[in-house]
């Protein structure tokens, strides 16, 4: 499974990529793998302020539901519109364009509780 | 005492392995879910065709007459004047109406028959029939000699006959036995997909060899998910779902697979059910955006009274939009009223709608 060197990671496989205080979100490789055919991404609207490791999107693949919890704290600023019309982006691309949302970062400090690169393959590794 | 139980494999079970497929539990069975993936394997049956291991379903075999045998009263289809070469769909009840399968049973012969039924239920079924067949019908359960497979899709019929000849002419729900690398095999024109296709049964023990020379010809592999997706889009039922010991064939909406003018075990039962009402029925409904409704799922009215629950729901690619099926109460929702579906938060609004939701298949062809 494809990890991303300079991101971090949860235990429910989102990836956060930090550029100074602005950060962008996704789904991992191993998650998107495990959904399966991604056909539906619900996106919160850009302003809400959300807490680390909140509820704050959901994906459906064609044979499951899937809720998405935000790795950091902050407020969203944009999402990824074109996941409407192709929610398929996050199989075919899932660390790139298949990113799903971007968040003003409000603590830093929460980096804390997210795994780095090395851990998250050994985590992956566990699950095996 | 616990016990380990295992879960059964079909003769295909290191091919799949080998194809890398998600394997998952389904009816006591270790069976495919997808190979490439749900969608293409979906597009390839839809457009093309694809290959699914069904070896898992049972078969028996019974030798005496319709009447004399008990096997006209164990089953809800007509069988009298069934054709030898034909076969007809219908579904075994218990005396209180509760379904304990779906089936399909086959003329082979005059006095000769198989009956197909789903996998998780084959040993059970086998005891039912054991019991309701008198001393005039002779029972064989051949489920573990018998593999199958379902080949389906616009182009099943081009590509098989690269191989096999003198099924080319089948209509929708007959069968031949003709000759298959060399086996005398039944060939039958059925399925569950929707589109133009074959089931084989063949011997189990050379079951891989037929699966590699069909994938030979360029036909894909298709898994469990993208196979319920496609029996969705025609409103089909699945055992365990629309179909289960506690819910009747009348609410799940299978009359025309009863014949009325026989006398099968549990016709009492629904005889009584007809004249006091239906309590519940059986629904088709989809949503209006690309959201799906999931199995479990609750039913609420517009005025968000509980109703009944979603018995199956997936994206359908098709209709691009999610799809369902669902029993409820009966009288709560009128034609084109809106009503909900979901686990009481973020509920997702659909509306009813006929069945099949996909109206394009080739099945008929």
């Amino acid at each position: 499974m494809e990890v991303m060197e300079d991101y971090l990671y949860t235990k429910e496989h989102e990836w956060i990529r930090i550029d100074d205080n602005i950060a962008t979100v996704g789904i991992s490789e191993y998650a998107q793998s495990a959904l399966g055919d991604i056909t539906f991404v619900e996106l919160p609207e850009a302003g809400l302020e959300v807490e680390q490791f909140e509820q704050f999107a959901s994906v459906e693949s064609v044979k499951a539901a899937s809720d998405i919890y935000c790795p950091m704290s902050g407020t969203v600023i944009e999402v990824n519109e074109d996941l409407e019309s192709s929610p398929e982006l996050i199989n075919r691309n899932c660390y790139e364009k298949g990113w799903m949302v971007k968040i003003e970062i409000s603590n830093l400090e929460d980096k804390a509780n997210l795994m780095t690169a090395s851990e998250y393959q050994k985590f992956l590794e566990s699950l095996e | 005492m616990l016990s380990e139980t295992a879960l059964k494999q079909t003769p295909l079970y290191h091919e799949h392995v080998r194809l890398a497929a998600k394997i998952v539990p389904f009816g006591g069975w270790d069976m495919p879910l997808q190979y490439e993936g749900i969608l293409a394997e979906y597009t390839a049956t839809r457009r093309d065709v694809a290959v699914f291991d069904t070896s898992h379903m049972g078969e028996f075999l019974i030798e005496g007459n319709v009447q004399d045998s008990g096997l006209d009263r164990l089953v809800t289809q007509r069988l009298s004047d069934l054709a030898v070469g034909a076969c007809r769909y219908g579904v075994l009840l218990k005396e209180d109406g509760g379904v304990l399968d779906d089936l399909i049973v086959y003329r082979l012969a005059d006095a000769k028959w198989m009956v197909v039924v789903n996998g998780a239920t084959m040993e059970k079924d086998a005891v039912h029939f054991q019991h309701g067949l008198t001393s005039k019908g002779k029972f064989q359960n051949i489920s573990a000699q018998t593999g199958k497979l379902d080949i389906q899709g616009p182009k099943s019929r081009e590509r098989l006959a690269t191989f096999i000849k003198g099924f080319e002419k089948l209509v929708f729900y007959t069968f031949t036995i003709c000759d298959v690398l060399g086996e005398q095999a039944i060939v039958s024109r059925t399925g569950y997909t929707g589109e133009l296709g074959y089931e084989i049964y063949f011997p189990w023990g050379r079951t891989t060899e037929l699966w590699k020379k069909i994938l030979s010809l360029g036909v894909k592999p298709a898994g469990l998910g993208s196979r319920d997706v496609l029996r969705l889009e025609m409103g089909y039922s699945l055992y365990g779902h629309e179909l289960d010991d506690n819910i009747s064939p009348l609410e799940a909406g299978l009359d025309k697979f009863i014949d009325w003018e026989k006398d099968f075990i549990g016709k009492s039962a629904l005889l009584k059910e007809k004249k006091d009402g239906l309590q519940r029925r059986l629904i088709a409904f989809a949503s209006s955006n690309r959201r799906s409704p999931r199995s479990g799922h609750k039913i609420f009215s517009a005025d968000g009274k509980n109703i009944g629950i979603v018995t199956s729901g997936t994206f359908s690619p098709a209709l691009e939009k999610g799809i369902g099926l669902g029993l409820v109460s009966v009288g709560q929702i009128g034609k084109d009223e809106k009503f909900y579906v979901g686990d009481g938060k973020n509920n997702l609004e659909v509306v009813l709608t006929p069945r099949p939701f996909y109206k394009q298949g080739t099945f008929r062809n």
